[in-house]
């Protein structure tokens, strides 16, 4: 860092150095720039969801700063006196008439209230699609698990930070959400009663929940959101960015444009893309319009209300419950109406949360994985992944059951049962249908790697033959092709002391469930083979 | 460009670097065939239309100024938007208008910007394309042993595993200090209220009479037409100073009347209702949403949030949903001035199960 400072340069310094240099002689920095300035970062449209999510929290983060100096989380009882001629007089919370006020009193407020809803929306739904982006390539692999692990609990975070947000109006349509919250605690055994008091400050729906939340939303969970970001970002540049295979790309590169200037100027730009989109939504579509949903009261609701989109899944399990599943035993109510829900999500969470560490154990791969797999040479995992998203999809689908019949003109009870029956079957056809598409698309990887391309020219032979030609790869397409691990089941054998532990059978079963019908590469050999057999 | 300088014999090296430390990391039961295609190189580099045509890139210089310019219009189109669309008039559609255009011109300046910027990254700015190296994330062998040895010396200076009892009294007291802080929690609920007291008991009592919500205008007997449906709070909710909502979210009712042969009442219960008119609690036994929606003819009421379904000709027994309970019903009678009265509060607590209810 001193080979710019402390040079008695005689010559004219452009203003780019003197600028760097003032700043370095001061801060240290040049050490810093000079690692990370010029750093290749690897480019791909599917690396852009992680974007979205990051750029989507500081959009969120920029209105939400200021919507806290107009809204008021107090839930004291005022007649609303605003601009919104309907609800005039109306006896409401403070916190729900600072809410209209916000979108009827100061310019623009409902502008930035409208972009920070839709920029929640949009950062869950990012947040979701990046992790399948990673999950179905296998970024999660060594040495990025823990990265896994903190992502997916951001995900949860957000989750919490959406919820926690759109309860804050104290409108009709949130506290309803917030009744079937205090529902599901009271439901839950031995605690349920006394969390549900603790939580609503005494009986639902009491006075103190708005300012609760208000605390988690904007102080703690941001909090700890924005420490998981920092801690996810210095892993991604500690690990450097995966890689798709191609040509010139290996375990031992990263390879792409440098973060000064070229990456920068395309993150960037992006950011104000992002930004841009949701202003343009803001701008045209209404979201979360709590005046037509009036005040919270216990009494009415309206037919074919749907909350937020990312807690449809959980909203789902509820409704998918067949009817009785409630008993009292021990003199005491145990509701498997709501345990059951609870107890699935909480085990696919969990699922979700350790599935590296378990391919990790089934594979014994110890080397680090920097090349991003593509989905179909990982069939087991995609399928695996495929069974998932359809459990997660028939759970979110069943929040909106009453929607489902009313639009297609189905029974109720007609969509509940589908929707059950997605969720139990549909995940076993989900994962025998994906696996075998993904082992159909490596055969034909294999296919085209060994015989080439179908060129569509016919040719006849001098026999009378007509054949087709097949235009072979060349060696750059072939590598994309070619360039993937494949393992094979685990043999059991037995350990130092003779022994086959049950640890090993239970690895080795799923290792044969995972490997058992691979489709290895196409090997040099195998190439030269099928050659010498054409001729 | 910069990758030509990195193809063929720097991934030659980085090849035998891989050889060189692969042995250390077992690949578990990766095959790793030996006749295994070799990585090819990079491709050779193709320049971009702006770096061969001068016109083409001329033309994309005034494409990203021109969205710069646009931004700058967009950003000034926002702020003269917020003067020009006040909302002082107690109008909707004013706040239509300063909503939808400020916002359309901040995203004209966020999209210009946005696409101006992406646009001279990858159509101006040199397209270089470099190759880093990557080190593997433990760092060097030295290292670790360097970072296990602070470890391990600390260790023993501090006596941490060999001054056990020291050790472990500090661990006790670790988990202890949290325990204060964790009992203040129980000040979130009021001291003095007794939950499952609390959930057990509305405001009907004996003689309460039945009112309209949200008016609270008494209901008599004689005005509810057979088929129709009432949503009903006790008298006296609507004037209460404090836990209004709270004693409505246990105490709403929906009044229906039936023809009397439609019901089926049991025995016990016949005395419950009047001439057909029943009363049951609207806070559904399943997780608490208000039962809100009656259909007439089929006598079923059900609740929007989760689809339960409640059969009001027998008693509001589920026939369908996740909820296990039937709705509480209200017993109910005439007073003498044929107003509509409560004979008690709800025999059962109202609303959704809880784990003390039995």
């Amino acid at each position: 860092m001193s080979t710019i400072t402390s040079r008695d340069d005689t010559q004219k310094r452009s203003f780019t150095a003197a600028a760097s240099t003032y700043v370095n002689e001061r801060t240290s920095l040049a050490g810093f720039v000079k690692e990370l300035g010029r750093k290749a970062f690897p480019d791909h449209w599917s690396f852009l969801l992680g974007e979205v999510a990051l750029f989507s929290f500081v959009v969120i983060l920029i209105t939400g700063t200021f919507l806290t100096f107009f809204f008021q989380a107090s839930m004291a009882e005022v007649h609303y006196d605003g601009s919104y001629v309907p609800l005039k007089g109306v006896e409401m919370s403070v916190a729900m008439a600072s809410t209209l006020d916000i979108s009827f009193d100061i310019r623009g407020g409902l502008f930035v209230r409208q972009m920070h809803h839709w920029a929640a929306l949009l950062f869950v739904a990012s947040i979701g699609l990046h992790m399948l982006r990673i999950f179905f390539t296998g970024a999660f692999r060594k040495p990025r698990e823990l990265n896994w692990v903190i992502g997916f609990t951001m995900f949860i975070l957000a989750m919490g930070e959406g919820f926690t947000g759109y309860s804050l109006p104290d409108d009709l349509l949130s506290g309803n959400g917030l009744r079937i919250i205090d529902g599901l605690i009271k439901g839950i055994p031995v605690i349920g009663t006394w969390t549900s008091f603790l939580l609503f400050g005494g009986e639902f729906p009491g006075t103190a929940i708005v300012g609760r939340l208000y605390t988690l939303h904007i102080l703690l969970l941001p909090a700890i959101l924005v420490a998981l970001i920092a801690i996810h970002l210095v892993f991604v540049v500690v690990h450097k960015h995966t890689q798709y295979a191609a040509p010139g790309k290996t375990q031992q590169n990263a390879v792409g444009p440098p973060i000064l200037p070229i990456y920068a100027a395309k993150a960037g730009g992006f950011f104000f893309i992002i930004f841009g989109v949701l202003a343009l939504i803001a701008s045209m579509f209404t979201i979360n319009p709590i005046w037509s949903y009036g005040p919270y009261d216990p009494s009415p609701v309206s037919a074919g209300t749907q909350p937020d989109w990312y807690i449809g899944f959980a909203d789902g399990a509820l409704r998918l419950i067949p009817p009785g599943w409630e008993f009292v035993w021990l003199d005491r109510t145990w509701s498997f109406n709501i345990l059951v829900p609870l107890i699935a999500i909480g085990i696919f969470i969990v699922l979700v949360v350790i599935y590296p560490f378990i391919e990790a154990w089934v594979t014994g791969d110890k080397r680090e994985h920097h090349i991003a797999d593509r989905p179909r040479n990982a069939p087991t995992r995609t399928a695996i992944g495929a069974a998932g998203v359809t459990f997660y999809a028939g759970l979110w689908a069943a929040a909106s059951s009453d929607i489902l019949a009313t639009h297609f003109s189905l029974t109720m009870e007609g969509v509940i049962h589908a929707l059950q029956a997605v969720v139990i079957i549909g995940p076993f056809l989900a994962y025998f249908i994906t696996k075998r598409v993904c082992i159909a698309l490596q055969k034909k990887d294999r296919e085209i790697v060994l015989h080439g391309y179908e060129s569509g020219r016919i040719v006849k032979l001098p026999g009378g033959e007509f054949i087709e030609v097949h235009q072979p790869l060349d060696e750059y397409d072939r590598w994309r092709l070619v360039s993937y691990d494949a393992y094979q089941p685990l043999m059991i054998r037995p350990n130092a002391r003779g022994k086959i532990t049950v640890g090993q059978k239970l690895r080795a079963g799923m290792s044969r469930w995972f490997f058992e019908d691979r489709i290895a590469p196409v090997t040099r050999g195998e190439l030269e083979a099928s050659h010498s057999a054409h001729h | 460009m910069a990758q030509d300088d990195h193809s063929g014999a720097d991934l030659a090296v980085a090849d035998s670097s891989h050889a060189a430390h692969e042995p250390a990391v077992s690949p578990g039961t990766a095959i790793v065939a030996s006749d295994g295609f070799q990585n090819p190189g990079f491709p050779p580099h193709r320049p971009r239309v702006t770096d061969e045509d001068p016109k083409r890139e001329k033309r994309a210089s005034r494409t990203v100024y021109t969205l710069f310019y646009l931004s700058i219009v967009g950003s000034v189109w926002a702020v003269a938007a917020y003067m020009l669309f006040p909302i002082e008039s107690n109008d909707v559609g004013a706040v239509r208008l300063n909503n939808m255009f400020i916002g359309l011109g901040a995203t004209l300046a966020l999209l210009g910007l946005g696409f101006g910027i992406v646009h001279w990254g990858k159509s101006i700015m040199a397209d270089v394309e470099l190759a880093d190296e990557r080190h593997p994330i433990g760092g060097s062998p030295e290292t670790q042993a360097a970072a296990v040895k602070v470890f391990t010396d600390a260790d023993r200076e501090s006596g941490f595993t060999r001054r056990s009892v020291i050790r472990n009294s500090l661990i006790g007291a670790l988990i202890a200090f949290p325990l204060p802080a964790v009992v203040l929690f129980r000040g979130f609920a009021p001291q003095d209220q007794l939950p499952v007291e609390l959930l057990s008991h509305t405001m009907w009592a004996k003689g309460t009479r039945l009112t309209l919500d949200p008016s609270g205008v008494p209901i008599k007997a004689a005005d509810i037409t057979i088929g129709s449906a009432f949503h009903v709070i006790p008298e006296g909710l609507a004037e209460l100073e404090h836990g209004r909502l709270e004693e409505k979210a246990k105490a709403a009712v929906l009044l229906m009347r039936l023809e009397p042969s439609e019901l089926n009442q049991a025995p016990d219960r016949e005395s419950w209702s009047y001439d057909g008119i029943v009363a049951y609690s609207k806070i559904c036994t399943h997780v608490g949403c208000p039962v809100a929606l009656y259909e007439q003819h089929t006598h079923h009421l059900l609740c929007p949030c989760h689809q339960s379904q409640f059969d009001v000709a027998n008693h509001c027994e589920v026939i369908f949903g996740p909820a296990k309970r039937p709705l509480p019903q209200l017993p109910i009678a005439v007073d003498d001035e044929g107003y509509l009265i409560a004979q008690s509060d709800f025999n059962e607590p109202v609303g959704p199960s809880f784990w003390e209810r039995s």
